[in-house]
């Protein structure tokens, strides 16, 4: 049963068929899925949900599909933890990661690539494909082998070889473009409008987008129902900022959490911050950066699709903003592995630095519910650890072990 | 004749030049705007450009000799 009415332009409200669009031809503005909610209430219910199955897709009422035949990989209702060492280091009592780098592909990107690929399905695209420096694309490429579908995958020809293979195992036909990251931004949107393939982020975009509710629907169900006090985002495109909000919404406009006050906190590299520069200086146009330079390459999009809406849902929110300086980042990383045996990947890294300022602002009160979205994994970005290994190098001996942890223990 | 929707972005001190004019002397490439705004400060403009795809190429070359940003309205599509 779907529940989609159709497209509709978040500027200027013409309204289109569900069809695989994703801009406004009058006004250039981006589409976003209409639902009809007043169905949707009749048959959802926390009982309802609660009787799926344990992942993204026990939200499939509320997600852009028609039929139930999901291309899922298991990805969603990853685990949230009550980070209680981390807690106490920056003296919050409630805090909570909602640990992201565990879906298949090691992601959320999963969550919006398992959406995607299900309506390319629906669509009858007999081709998926992106482009991407790295989560996205192998998440695309995994969806493309479970689904049976070609998947083509377009990189800049410099991306680190590690990532590549993270792509290539799974099958896909593997472009590698040169140029500048301009050109290659360009060349795939034109590919985009001259093949016949669901593009994820391009032609898909406004139903991929949706997948990212699902972490605000988890967050809330896994809270026992409850919308959490804060929540802080890492931001690229600024879309996962968006989703979380907006699916917090829908559940308290369905009667499933009661009305919320959350206040949504943004987090981006200080190398590459257009959202968080525009909410600083009170503008509600984001200044594209040209050209990105942070070690957090997922949070590098210098013109971010959603910036504008990411500003808004924030200052609804009553959030904050915050941009990390990039000797930060690694600090976060490994702040959180150290406390609570989680590695993230360089966008985590950002979150756990954010949240630090966030706490040393006054930002947070000790005693309300806050969760940081942990959305990849460290082994990912290994490059950027590399120079925190301190081993101790000792010969054969138990005299040369004793030596050389004296000053250890 | 391709098509191409960007937005140019203007410094304050390009913000008087009459760019969108000059580029459709220097090129054959049609400028339809759709929306847009100037401050003393900064301004954007969002259009579409019409015409061959070599002619867009060397126009939005220039645009970008002027000071001007040119970045695609779907904001980058090159993903993490």
């Amino acid at each position: 049963m779907s529940y989609i009415i159709g497209l509709q332009c978040r500027e200027c409200g013409r309204n289109y068929p569900a069809d695989p669009l994703n801009v406004c031809d009058f006004c250039f503005g981006p589409l976003e899925v209409v639902y009809n909610y007043s169905e949707i209430s009749k048959v959802i219910s926390r009982k309802s949900i609660e009787s799926g199955p344990l992942s993204m897709w026990r939200y499939k009422d509320l997600l852009p599909v028609e039929g139930d035949e999901y291309v899922d990989l298991g990805t969603g209702f990853t685990p949230l933890i009550h980070a209680k060492n981390l807690g106490r280091y920056l003296g919050l009592d409630q805090l909570y990661i909602k640990n992201d780098a565990v879906n298949p592909t090691y992601s959320f990107k999963d969550r919006v690539v398992s959406v995607a690929s299900t309506r390319a399905r629906e669509f009858e695209f007999e081709t998926i494909a992106c482009a991407s420096t790295g989560n996205l694309a192998g998440s695309v490429a995994a969806h493309g082998a479970k689904a049976g579908m070609k998947a083509f995958i377009f990189i800049p020809d410099d991306l680190e070889q590690g990532k590549i293979v993270g792509a290539s195992v799974y099958g896909p036909t593997v472009v590698t473009i040169s140029g500048t990251y301009d050109d290659v931004n360009r060349l795939c949107s034109e590919l985009a409008d001259t093949y016949p393939w669901a593009f994820v982020n391009i032609n898909m975009r406004p139903y991929y987008a949706e997948g990212s509710k699902t972490l605000g629907y988890e967050v809330a169900e896994q809270l026992g129902w409850r919308a959490p006090a804060h929540c802080v985002v890492p931001l690229a495109s600024g879309a996962l900022f968006t989703k979380i909000w907006k699916g917090m919404n829908e559940l308290s406009d369905l009667g499933l959490i009661d009305p919320f006050s959350t206040q949504m906190h943004m987090t981006q590299p200080n190398g590459n911050s257009p959202i968080v520069d525009a909410y600083n200086l009170g503008d509600s146009h984001i200044r594209p950066v040209k050209t990105p330079k942070t070690v957090a390459k997922s949070l590098a999009i210098g013109n971010p699709a959603d910036g504008i809406y990411a500003l808004a849902a924030l200052r609804q929110s009553g959030g904050s903003a915050v941009s990390v300086p990039e000797e930060e980042i690694v600090q976060g990383i490994q702040l959180l592995a150290e406390t609570e045996g989680i590695f993230t990947e360089t966008a985590g890294g950002v979150v756990i630095a954010g949240l630090r300022q966030i706490v040393k602002n006054n930002g947070i009160n000790p005693d309300e519910p806050t969760v940081a979205f942990i959305t990849g994994n460290g082994l990912k970005t290994l490059e950027a650890v590399e120079h925190i290994v301190d081993t101790v190098p000792i010969s054969p001996t138990v005299d040369s072990f004793a030596d050389a942890i004296a000053n250890r223990l | 004749m391709a098509k191409l929707k960007v937005n140019f972005t203007f410094p304050d001190n390009i913000v008087p030049r009459p760019v969108i004019w000059e580029l459709g002397q220097k090129f054959p490439v049609i400028t339809n705007i759709r929306k847009a705004e100037v401050r003393d400060d900064f301004g954007w403009v969002m259009l579409e450009l019409e015409g061959e795809e070599g002619e867009i190429d060397l126009s939005l070359d220039w645009v970008r000799s002027t000071g001007v940003q040119v970045d695609l309205v779907s904001g980058d599509v090159v993903a993490g």
